[in-house]
């Protein structure tokens, strides 16, 4: 279900790396938490990001979620439909609904993130602990 | 909006426009009388730099249709003249009319904030017995009645403590909020230059002492409670709470929203508050208009009373005059001297109760541990400890069939009640926030109990139902999605 | 007590129904060093007669019957009987704030109305519900300001209002924004090249007032220039916007904080009023304040909700625009029921009106020997006089005349001390005019 040449966050962001280059979203389980998403806040490009740092913000009609980064970089692309279509967030999170792109500074950074079976487990373990 | 925007119905007076696609070039709705001096052209008085040609796309429209226009509109609103307004922490209380009356009275609407003192006794009068009134309330030493809300009220609270600090060499750094405070809490804090550090509940959903002994480092500022809580929960341990705080220079900020559960039984001077605001709007009957006006007083103990903002209300030779200048004030919340309107119908208020206040204190308990005792064998209760004016339940239970809070809230509106408070305090999922107030007659009390009784039932049998309310309303459930993602904020020729 | 529907046998009831034997045990969860044992000593009960008796009693001791000349902020404009007659109704008096949008349709409509007007009165392309009043409305669009640049200096004109200013200042202080000053000429106008020349890369907003506290215009198409060279923005604040009926809207400024208090809503002693901010669309996610916006039902009907919430407290909390929540809108209402009133044309007639009862007076009192009016710029409904003599012994020989004369501003402009504002409405008769011209003459006549 999760694709498995990406790696995931704990803060339910995706990120693809090909070549030196990091594509990062959020992930379906983000979107379906948030519902309809409303606007989304990005950085522009030439800004710089840090891997746990936020990035920008996600907004639903009732709430608002910080988007962390997976990784540290420059900001080389910002995805343009997401600012007139910000509904794209929830129809397509892994494809595109991409949010930015990343020139990156620390390949180490990687391995220390989840792959896609770390991340659906840690998916299910994490809805198992709210049906207290 | 496409034209497949439909009107809400046949019935003229459900279908009302907006006033703009009811104007037309030349008609007036207030006439002026003639102008008695020679008349000036705008572009000769005025100059072509600054002359202004008209005011395109203002509407034309005559009294009638003003009238009709808004009374129309005034009858898809719900009001508290109409019914209860069971919503937690707003206290939504009757709004006694013989305020409106004495609020209108020429000398009282008419004066005006720059005049001369000498002039303006009355009005400093007023504003010398509500000062007295509140303290006599809150058990505290000082007062301001300049903020225009509860927000700002906090805001100016925090700033005096700021000033206090600061004049003890350290204003310190962070203030503390629990996790069940309202939202302003936390967004005044930051504005008042402070970082926001949250604090936890326990599992009484009351401030965990623990934890407070723990966070209350020289860097802390101030604690900022509700008390009683967002839970309707009297903090047992306020004393213990206040001391921790003062015994490391600390200072006590109380949010008075929830005063109608005390006023006359308890007074927050007395159980160790340094400051706190009071909502002229909740507890003191000033009507909600909407949305506003309101007022936040603040109250303080005397170690803040030099910090007061200006202008400062003093006795001299006997008599109220205002104090323009303070060296040690905050300085200024708002232009004048506050929402004098407010702060005469608050006065009204008080003055119609005397000391029987303690009885409509009395009454507000009642109901709602009457309603808390009626329903809490349908809805779930996460909190067992005493509730005061107010009861929190959560949707717990009508969950297991996909019922929600907002869902019930929405359906409650079928039975001709503006819903309870959803979603609020955050540390109760799916909470359903109850406050009647003592404006609410047993019989009121008990159609409201009936009516949430039922959405109970109907959540189990026929889910849907409730899912989808309201039935009844002019206009369904809207689509905020839509208002969100493409706001139109105004009408466009 | 009359406001309380229970009877003592429904009390009886309802407190054995909870299991309680009295409403002492009610407050069992308050220990007990913290329970009041004495009724608190406060005035009262009243009838209703009596408290109307009361404030009839503090009514005489104001100005009853005194004519007025005070503006600086506040103005006494005509006000009709309608808009009372409908801020009286109890769906929009007694209503709560529209959360619940289905059943408060009618608040929601009369905003987005209001919201309307204020943007064509302004020339700005969107505006809020309403701020507190309009200092705090200049604060705000400060604070909006400098999220939206994210630059710390602020440049004010020192004609902007004395409290507005102190507002600023006050909040100011606690978030690191540095204010300075800019001075005004002998024009009365703000001081241009002074302007310029403060404003740098680190200037979040330039802000001013037209017409200003001295009454006069500022050339906002100039200011606007000089702001957006160095890529700050212009906040307008206007305190009184019957001038916007006459006068062109800052249709450059970046912001617009505008006190709304002309329209529609009595003096009452300093509030409560309505303030409001107006802006660019694109500035609209930083605007503080309540937004209504419209959308459909799935049934295609029109109606309206509260919208952007993100922005606000009760979702962002320490991030807000703003800890706003309780806004002004009734008085907000009430601006709008005075607008729809008056009309396109009312409100041009309106501002005519003013322009030419300041210009007899401002004509009247020159007249009087010793009396100048020392400023150049045109100016609105407002001027400065100018006294050969303490403006404040002046007006205790005025107030003797049952005349409220000119507002010193010496408190605020030390460099000013004879010298005092002079407001003049379409309220003002003509004879009042004249003697208060006769009353300064007779003043200004007596040996010091």
């Amino acid at each position: 279900m999760y694709p498995t040449d990406f790696r995931y966050t704990k803060e339910h962001e995706w990120v693809k790396v090909s070549g030196g280059t990091a594509t990062v979203g959020i992930t379906d389980h983000a979107q379906h938490e948030l519902g309809d998403v409303v606007f989304v806040e990005l950085p522009k490009a030439g800004a710089q990001v840090t891997a746990g740092q936020s990035l920008g913000t996600i907004e639903s009609v009732k709430a608002v979620s910080e988007i962390y980064s997976p990784v540290s970089g420059e900001v080389i692309e910002v995805n343009p439909v997401l600012a007139s279509a910000p509904e794209k967030v929830n129809e397509d999170p892994h494809g595109a609904a991409w949010l930015i792109k990343v020139k990156l500074a620390n390949a180490a950074e990687l391995p220390a993130l989840l792959d896609a079976a770390a991340y659906e487990k840690f998916i299910a373990e994490s809805e198992k602990g709210n049906l207290v | 909006m496409s034209d497949a925007i439909k009107k809400a119905g046949r019935h003229v007076t459900q279908n009302e426009g907006l006033i703009f696609e009811k104007s037309a070039p030349g008609k007036r709705g207030f006439e002026l009388p003639p102008l008695d001096v020679p008349a000036t052209d705008a572009r000769a008085a005025l100059g072509e730099e600054y002359a202004r040609e008209a005011v395109e796309g203002f509407p034309e429209v005559s009294e009638i249709e003003v009238m009709r226009h808004f009374t129309r509109l005034s009858t898809w609103n719900y009001s508290i003249d109409l019914g209860m307004y069971p919503l937690g922490s707003c206290t939504m209380k009757y709004n006694p009319r013989v305020n409106e009356f004495v609020a209108r009275l020429d000398g009282i609407a008419t004066e005006h904030p720059f005049q001369p003192q000498a002039v303006s006794r009355g009005c400093l009068e007023i504003m010398r017995t509500l000062q007295n009134c509140l303290l006599e309330i809150t058990g505290m030493d000082a007062c301001t009645l300049e903020p225009s809300a509860g927000a700002q009220g906090e805001l100016t609270g925090l700033l005096m403590i700021r000033a206090y600090l600061e004049n003890k060499g350290n204003p310190r750094r962070k203030v503390l909020i629990p996790d069940s405070a309202h939202g302003t809490n936390p967004a005044t804090a930051a504005i008042s230059g402070y970082e926001v550090e949250n604090i936890r509940s326990d599992a009484n959903g009351q401030i965990d002492v623990a934890a407070l002994k723990e966070q209350v480092g020289d860097d802390v500022a101030a604690l900022m409670i509700t008390n009683p809580s967002t839970l309707g929960v009297f903090e047992p341990r306020i004393g213990e709470i206040a001391g921790i705080l003062h015994e490391r220079g600390a200072l006590l900020y109380m949010d008075g929203a929830n005063m109608n559960a005390l006023a006359g039984i308890s007074r927050p001077g007395d159980f160790g508050v340094d400051v706190m605001h009071v909502n002229l709007h909740k507890t003191f009957s000033q009507p909600h208009g909407g949305g506003g006006p309101g007022a936040g007083p603040v109250l303080v103990k005397k170690i803040l009373e030099p910090f007061l903002p200006v202008p400062v209300l003093v006795e001299k030779n006997g008599q109220p005059i205002l104090e323009m200048h303070r060296q040690t004030s905050i300085g200024r919340v708002r232009a004048f001297c506050g929402n004098f309107g407010v702060l005469v119908r608050a006065l009204a208020y008080m003055l119609a109760y005397g000391p029987g206040i303690r009885q409509a204190t009395e009454d507000a308990v009642l109901n709602a541990n009457y309603i808390r005792r009626r329903l809490e064998d349908v809805y779930e209760l996460p909190y067992k400890s005493a509730s005061m004016h107010e009861v929190v339940f959560s949707d717990a239970r009508q969950k297991r069939n996909g019922v929600n809070t907002m869902d019930i809230a929405k359906r409650l509106i079928d039975y001709g009640f503006h819903p309870y408070t959803t979603a609020f305090p955050l540390i109760v999922p799916g909470a359903l926030m109850i406050e009647p107030t003592e404006s609410e007659s047993k019989e009121e009390c008990d159609l409201f109990v009936d009516a949430m009784r039922s959405i109970a039932e109907e959540a189990a049998a026929t889910p849907e139902l409730v899912k989808t309310a309201p039935h009844t309303t002019r206009v369904g459930r809207l689509d905020e999605v839509a208002a969100a993602r493409k706001p139109i904020l105004r009408w466009k020729p | 007590m009359r406001y309380l529907p229970k009877s003592p046998s429904e009390r009886q009831a309802m407190l054995a129904a909870v299991g309680a034997h009295s409403a002492d045990d009610l407050f069992a969860c308050i220990p007990a060093q913290y329970r009041l044992h004495r009724p608190l000593n406060l005035p009262g009960p009243l009838s209703e007669a009596e408290i109307v008796a009361w404030f009839r009693a503090r009514a005489a001791e104001n100005s009853l019957g005194f004519t007025s000349f005070l503006g600086a902020g506040v103005y006494n404009h005509l006000r009709s009987v309608v808009t009372d007659t409908i801020l009286q109704r109890g769906e929009f008096l007694t209503s709560y704030t529209p959360y619940q949008a289905e059943i408060s349709q009618g608040t929601l409509q009369a905003i987005f109305e209001f919201q309307t007007l204020i943007c064509e009165l302004t020339g700005q392309e969107v505006a809020n519900a309403s701020m507190w009043d309009g200092s705090t409305a200049t604060t705000e669009a400060v604070l909006m300001a400098e999220r939206l640049t994210r630059r710390h200096r602020v440049v004010v004109a020192r004609t902007l209002h004395p409290e507005y200013r102190h507002v600023l200042a006050t909040y100011a202080r606690n978030l690191g924004i540095a204010i300075e000053e800019i001075d005004y000429t002998e024009s009365g106008q703000l001081d241009a090249e002074a302007l310029a020349a403060a404003v740098n890369d680190e200037t979040a907003a330039v802000v001013v007032q037209s017409p200003n506290f001295f009454g006069a215009m500022e050339r906002v198409s100039e200011l606007a220039g000089m702001a957006h060279a160095r890529k700050a923005l212009l906040i307008v604040a206007i305190t009184e916007a019957v001038s916007l009926g006459a006068v062109r809207p800052p249709a450059e400024a970046d912001i617009v904080a505008m006190e709304t208090q002309s329209f529609g809503m009595a003096p009452s002693f300093g509030g409560p009023y309505a303030g409001v901010i107006a802006t660019r669309e694109q500035f609209v996610r930083q605007m503080p304040g309540r937004l209504a916006g419209q959308t459909t039902d799935s049934a295609g009907r029109r109606g309206f909700v509260l919208t952007l919430a993100t922005r606000e407290q009760h979702i962002r909390r320490e991030k807000a625009t703003s800890n706003i929540c309780t806004n002004q809108a009734l008085c907000a209402l009430a601006a709008t029921v005075h607008l729809c009133l008056l009309g396109k044309e009312g409100l041009r007639e309106l501002a005519e009106q003013n322009l030419a009862k300041s210009r007899f007076a401002a004509a009247e009192l020159a007249r009087v020997p010793g009396v100048r009016v020392p400023f150049s710029a045109p100016y609105f409904n407002e001027f400065v006089v100018e006294l050969p003599r303490s403006v404040r012994i002046v007006n205790d020989a005025l107030l003797r005349e049952k005349i409220i004369g000119p507002l010193p501003i010496g408190p605020w402009y030390p460099e000013l001390t004879k010298r005092g504002l002079v407001c003049v409405t379409e309220t003002t008769p003509r004879s009042e005019i004249e003697r208060f011209a006769a009353a300064l003459r007779c003043a200004l006549a007596q040996p010091i």
